[in-house]
């Protein structure tokens, strides 16, 4: 923990000497960034877009999460289904994030459902890619364990699928909460009137280096809360029989 | 891959039968069939009582992230899932092993768990593939002395495979010996009772008439081809 306080000190000793050094609007210091996130705090402003964009994060992750989930476990589990899947899942992997958005939007219209629609679209093939490696990865002599014993299907999922997938979702949660952020900061800058990215959009077209700054911060320190208190005791508890070797 | 054509094995109900052969003869293969988990097999297969099995695996097969006692009683049907184990799991000297994770435990204890979890469901039918493989042979012999009591007790038709003579002359009523691929019956044999209780003299008796008993069958079935 320790050295990364340090790192992190360091970081923000750089950025306040380059600061001071070139005393421009252009590049505020760590001071002028900590008072702004105060006012803004203050004002509920930030609360405000922050929450809008963290909904817009939770709704989207959650919708490519449960279907990627599904879609990649069906094409992991049968050749058949993964054959006739596969290019529209390479279409959809090379789709660049931002035609999606603007087809969205086209399409849905300028709403909510576009915006979030539009970000799990961007998000759903990776998750798809890893689950489908983590179900063919699946061990078939536990299938067999499973099968022999009499094992109901919900007792086969909870006890012997989901255990072998933990690694896979772990992953593509952690991938996936760091990507649906950035894309979703997109998605409010084309189209949404609210959120953090509305802000930083009105923001740049003001130069408010202040104010840029201080929301990319503070939704970044927002994820790396959700990582530390939510995904990383989640991974810890899944693999808490793998600590205690013989 | 055809690995066994024109294959047909009867068992007493309540008896212990034991497959013999060489190692990739097919002796998986047939327990895989009576598993019913052979999705190519085409045969009839009839299974003693309302067909509740038990299974042994060569591996343990135990699931990693669950403690011994949640494999043990994951396996039991959802009604009986709170059952009262306490008796097997003395038997099988797993009683200060419950909470432990598999990859704490030695093979020995493994296999112990794997044992449990298979009579736990109390089987019509019990199926073994080999369980003592690789075990140091004072583990071994406890094993299989806790084997019989248990199979004894229960009266379980059970179907053990081994290429190991000597423990499937100590452990069974009737003795199959299988030919390599494609696997038939080269030689089958009632043992005297009672099981279990066969002294090393005796074992060794048994096994020569055997050794010579399925050398001369081998031959013929040879001369017959």
């Amino acid at each position: 923990m320790l050295p990364r306080i340090y790192s992190l000190a360091a970081l923000i000793a750089l950025w306040a000497l380059a600061a001071a050094l070139a005393q421009s609007r252009l590049l505020p210091g760590p001071l002028a960034i900590g008072a702004t996130i105060l006012a803004d705090t203050r004002s509920g402003e930030l609360p405000y877009q922050i929450g809008w964009t963290l909904g817009r994060v939770v709704g989207s992750f959650a919708i490519a999460m449960g279907l990627g989930i599904i879609a990649g476990y069906a094409m992991g589990r049968s050749r058949t289904v993964d054959r006739y899947a596969d290019p529209w899942l390479v279409v959809l992997l090379n789709m660049p994030a931002l035609v999606t958005i603007i087809f969205a939007y086209v399409w849905i219209g300028l709403n909510e459902t576009a915006a979030i629609l539009a970000v799990a679209a961007n998000k759903l093939p990776n998750v798809v890619v890893v689950m489908r490696e983590g179900t063919r990865a699946l061990d078939p002599d536990f299938d067999e364990m499973a099968k022999a014993f009499k094992f109901t299907r919900f007792l086969r999922i909870r006890h012997v699928v989901i255990p072998q997938l933990a690694p896979y979702l772990a992953a593509s949660s952690r991938s996936g909460l760091s990507i649906v952020w950035k894309i979703v900061l997109v998605v409010e800058l084309i189209g949404r009137p609210n959120g953090v990215g509305f802000v930083l959009g009105s923001a740049f077209s003001l130069f408010d280096m202040a104010k840029i700054l201080s929301y990319a911060i503070s939704f970044i320190a927002l994820m790396l809360v959700i990582e530390s208190l939510l995904v990383q005791p989640l991974e810890r508890r899944a693999i808490r029989w793998r600590r205690r070797p013989a | 891959m055809e690995v066994v054509r024109g294959f047909e094995l009867r068992l007493e109900a309540g008896s212990f039968g034991a497959l013999i052969g060489p190692s990739g003869c097919g002796k998986t293969t047939i327990l895989k069939i009576a598993a019913g988990l052979d999705p190519d097999f085409r045969g009839r297969l009839g299974v003693p009582g309302s067909g509740r099995l038990g299974i042994v695996f060569q591996e343990p097969r135990l699931l990693p992230w669950r403690t011994v006692e949640q494999n043990i009683r994951l396996a039991l049907p959802a009604h009986e899932a709170a059952s009262d184990l306490t008796e097997l799991v003395e038997i099988l000297g797993l009683g200060s092993h419950l909470a432990r994770y598999p990859g704490e435990l030695s093979l020995g204890l493994a296999r112990r768990t794997a044992i449990a979890r298979a009579f736990a469901v109390r089987p019509d039918f019990l199926l073994l593939d080999e369980p003592f493989v690789s075990l140091d042979d004072a583990v071994a012999t406890r094993l299989r002395n806790e084997l019989v009591a248990l199979t004894t007790r229960t009266r379980t038709t059970t179907l053990f495979v081994t290429h190991d003579l000597a423990e499937a002359i100590q452990l069974a009523d009737r003795l199959f010996f299988l030919s390599d691929r494609p696997t038939r019956i080269i030689s089958e044999k009632t043992l005297p009772p009672p099981r279990g209780t066969r002294s090393g003299d005796v074992i060794a008796s048994i096994s020569d008439e055997m050794r010579l008993l399925v050398s001369q069958a081998t031959t013929e079935a040879k001369r017959g081809c």
